[in-house]
């Protein structure tokens, strides 16, 4: 007979031993799929990491796609604390991304150093504005903020579609529908080779981890996660935290848009997110909600990213073959919580403790 | 008569809708929110394509897509039940899982076309007698096999549930798994059997895209269709006979688009293509406003269940 029992405390050391020992079964499950492919396992991880880090270039690359994930991350991690499910990181920084794209469209000729803070402004605007709109509903009326998260992606999606063969259509371009590419002063600078976007994401997840942990709003996110009524009963305004936390990450995935925009298309474009919004709830889940940790995890995932595109390259293993690997690790690990939570127990009382 | 043609055709891009909302209804019933429809989608859509190219033959091809959305039903349900995984995390990654895999499987199928026999498989027919019925019959009766197996499979499931001993332990263990278990009904069991038929069904909804209504191999063919199945089974309230209508009013929603541009309306396309997604988000608030016992979600939505909690 076996029986399953809640462990009594989870232990941080524990916690990090399962999900390592996960990434290394979904790692070990994946070998296996390499070779059904007709490919030596080892060779294809080890060009994955040539193709993050083999180069100058690549590692900047490597940054790049870093950057993005992280501020984003970041942004969902302030609805995850308070278990609301923002799926919608994706429309977030889509409309972030619009609202900063609008200055830099209108005044082409404006100071750089003002035209990027006022775009920087317009963009966590944009995306926070964009999250406030489920956050309210749900606030208010319960609205399943899930699917509203969701939908939102695809409104805003459909709106930049719009904007890109309508109105805003590039009237240089013969035809093709692109939106005009921003002036030099709408594109952010370089800072130590890499565009300015990663000393930002520094500053943000410092700012957040500060925010949650050391001032009095980031304890009430934490209560209300815990618990919604705990917070009532203690005489917090609940509405109002989640309107102002869904606020400051809705910003954070718009502040992630418009870099997207200014520093890596130089233009506003349906494809300005390249599915970061996505990515970046998985993020913030392996990450454990730790600010900190986020960073860490964004950048695995950037080599995971980098490293696929460049084996879709060397080996001809497709695109969908490092979406696999990743469906497959996060499975894993989320399979492997459960082992953190529970032991498993048989009936002559030994504890037997499992190894995953 | 241009009223009936549309009428006509939204039931026919309902239909993939109708099958995962059912299926995703299923799942729910059984207390577990499966956000990865989209993913069983594609993968029955891939799997169905590819069986049915390989051996024409459309009953293996609906088999195989059936098969392949209960195994990523499979996956799901070993997660969320047996290990107790958060449920809304594991049904998004089995949506990457699910794109991934399909794009992978899909890569050598693109630009083929759909075999002779399994086409004409497909192929519209009237059905006598009920095809007569005065407008009904040119919209309802007037289609393909697929659609018909739609029909069928809402009414009997909602025979199921409303009206079977098996259909009310169902909805038992959704509402009040504790309850169930004190009165000695095999949870596990039930969700497993409940969570891989209702993904069996995503999956042939999936199928239905691959290989009657497009009918092409073309990576992300579902094309947000999961998601929008999944906020159907808001709109039909956790009910197979709502979802019928709920399935092709979104599908009507779907193809307006392109309908309204030989009308030469001054509306863009893009804008149009907007209409399902704020439609969904319309009704969710909608419901969301009105909270009647009935229209609310099952009890045990989303919460695992773990005995020693009770």
């Amino acid at each position: 007979m076996i029986r399953i029992a809640a462990r009594s405390e989870v232990s941080k050391n524990r916690n990090i031993f399962t999900r390592i020992t996960a990434i290394i079964m979904a790692l070990m499950l994946s070998a296996l799929f390499i070779v059904f492919l007709g490919h030596d396992p080892i060779k294809v991880y080890l060009s994955m990491l040539e193709g993050s880090f083999g180069s100058v270039y690549r590692f900047k690359e490597t940054i790049i796609s870093t950057i993005p994930l992280t501020i984003t991350s970041l942004g969902i991690l302030m609805a995850f604390k308070m278990k609301f499910w923002n799926i919608g990181a994706e429309g977030q920084m889509i409309m972030g991304a619009f609202f900063a794209s609008y200055f830099a469209l209108s005044y082409p000729d404006m100071n750089r150093l003002a035209l990027l803070i006022v775009m920087l402004i317009a963009g966590a605007i944009g995306g926070g504005l964009w999250a406030l709109i489920p956050a309210y509903f749900k606030a208010k009326y319960g609205t399943n903020e899930v699917l509203f998260t969701l939908m939102m992606n695809y409104v805003a999606l459909k709106w930049i579609t719009y904007l890109q063969y309508g109105p805003w259509k590039d009237k240089n371009a013969l035809g093709f529908p692109k939106i005009p590419n921003f002036t030099s002063n709408a594109v952010l600078p370089e800072f130590l080779g890499i565009h300015i976007g990663w000393v930002i994401a520094l500053v943000l997840t410092a700012v957040v981890y500060v925010f949650i942990h050391y001032t009095k709003k980031g304890y009430e996110i934490n209560v209300i996660g815990e618990s919604e009524n705990t917070g009532a009963y203690a005489g917090m305004n609940v509405r109002s935290i989640i309107l102002e936390a869904m606020f400051i990450g809705g910003a954070l995935a718009g502040i992630a848009g418009m870099i997207q925009a200014s520093a890596v298309s130089g233009t506003l474009s349906v494809e300005v997110t390249g599915g970061v919004g996505y990515t970046a709830i998985i993020v913030t889940w392996l990450s454990g909600l730790s600010a900190p940790l986020i960073v860490v995890v964004s950048f695995l995932f950037a080599i995971l990213i980098q490293g696929g595109s460049y084996i879709q390259t060397a080996f001809q293993i497709p695109q969908s073959a490092a979406q696999i690997l990743q469906g497959m690790i996060l499975l894993f690990v989320l399979g492997s919580e459960f082992f953190v939570k529970y032991q498993i127990i048989f009936k002559n009382n030994r504890v037997k403790k499992e190894g995953m | 008569m241009a009223i009936i043609v549309f009428l006509n055709a939204a039931v026919q891009a309902g239909t993939p809708l109708l099958f995962a909302t059912l299926g995703e209804i299923i799942t729910e019933k059984v207390g577990n929110l499966n956000l990865g429809v989209e993913g069983l989608m594609l993968m029955g859509a891939v799997a169905g394509f590819k069986i049915g190219l390989l051996t024409s033959n459309p009953y293996m091809a609906l088999l195989g897509a059936a098969t392949a959305g209960a195994f990523g039903g499979l996956i799901f349900a070993f997660l969320t039940v047996s290990l107790k995984a958060n449920q809304v995390v594991t049904g998004l990654s089995l949506t990457i899982l699910g794109t991934g895999l399909s794009g992978f499987a899909g890569k050598s199928l693109m630009g083929q076309i759909v075999p002779v026999e399994v086409g004409s498989f497909f192929k519209a027919f009237e059905i006598p007698g009920l095809s007569d019925i005065p407008i009904l019959g040119k919209i309802l009766f007037n289609q393909n096999v697929f659609i018909y197996l739609g029909y069928i499979t809402a009414i009997l499931l909602g025979i199921y549930m409303y009206r079977t001993r098996w259909g009310l332990n169902m909805r038992v263990v959704g509402e009040n798994p504790s309850a169930a278990d004190a009165s000695g009904i095999n949870i596990n069991l039930y969700k497993y059997v409940h969570i891989l038929f209702g993904s069996a069904l995503c999956g042939l909804g999936g199928a239905y895209l691959s290989l009657v209504y497009v009918p092409a191999w073309q990576e992300n063919v579902t094309a947000g269709r999961g998601w929008i199945a999944v906020a159907l089974v808001i709109f039909s309230t956790w009910n197979p006979n709502k979802a019928i209508l709920g399935a092709y009013f979104f599908g009507g929603l779907d193809i307006i688009g392109f309908r309204l541009q030989k009308f030469d309306l001054s509306i863009s396309q893009y804008i149009v293509d907007m209409f399902p997604y704020l439609a969904t988000i319309i009704v969710l608030i909608i419901i969301s406003l009105r909270k009647s016992r009935e229209n609310m979600p099952p009890e045990g939505l989303s919460n695992p269940y773990f005995r020693e909690e009770r």
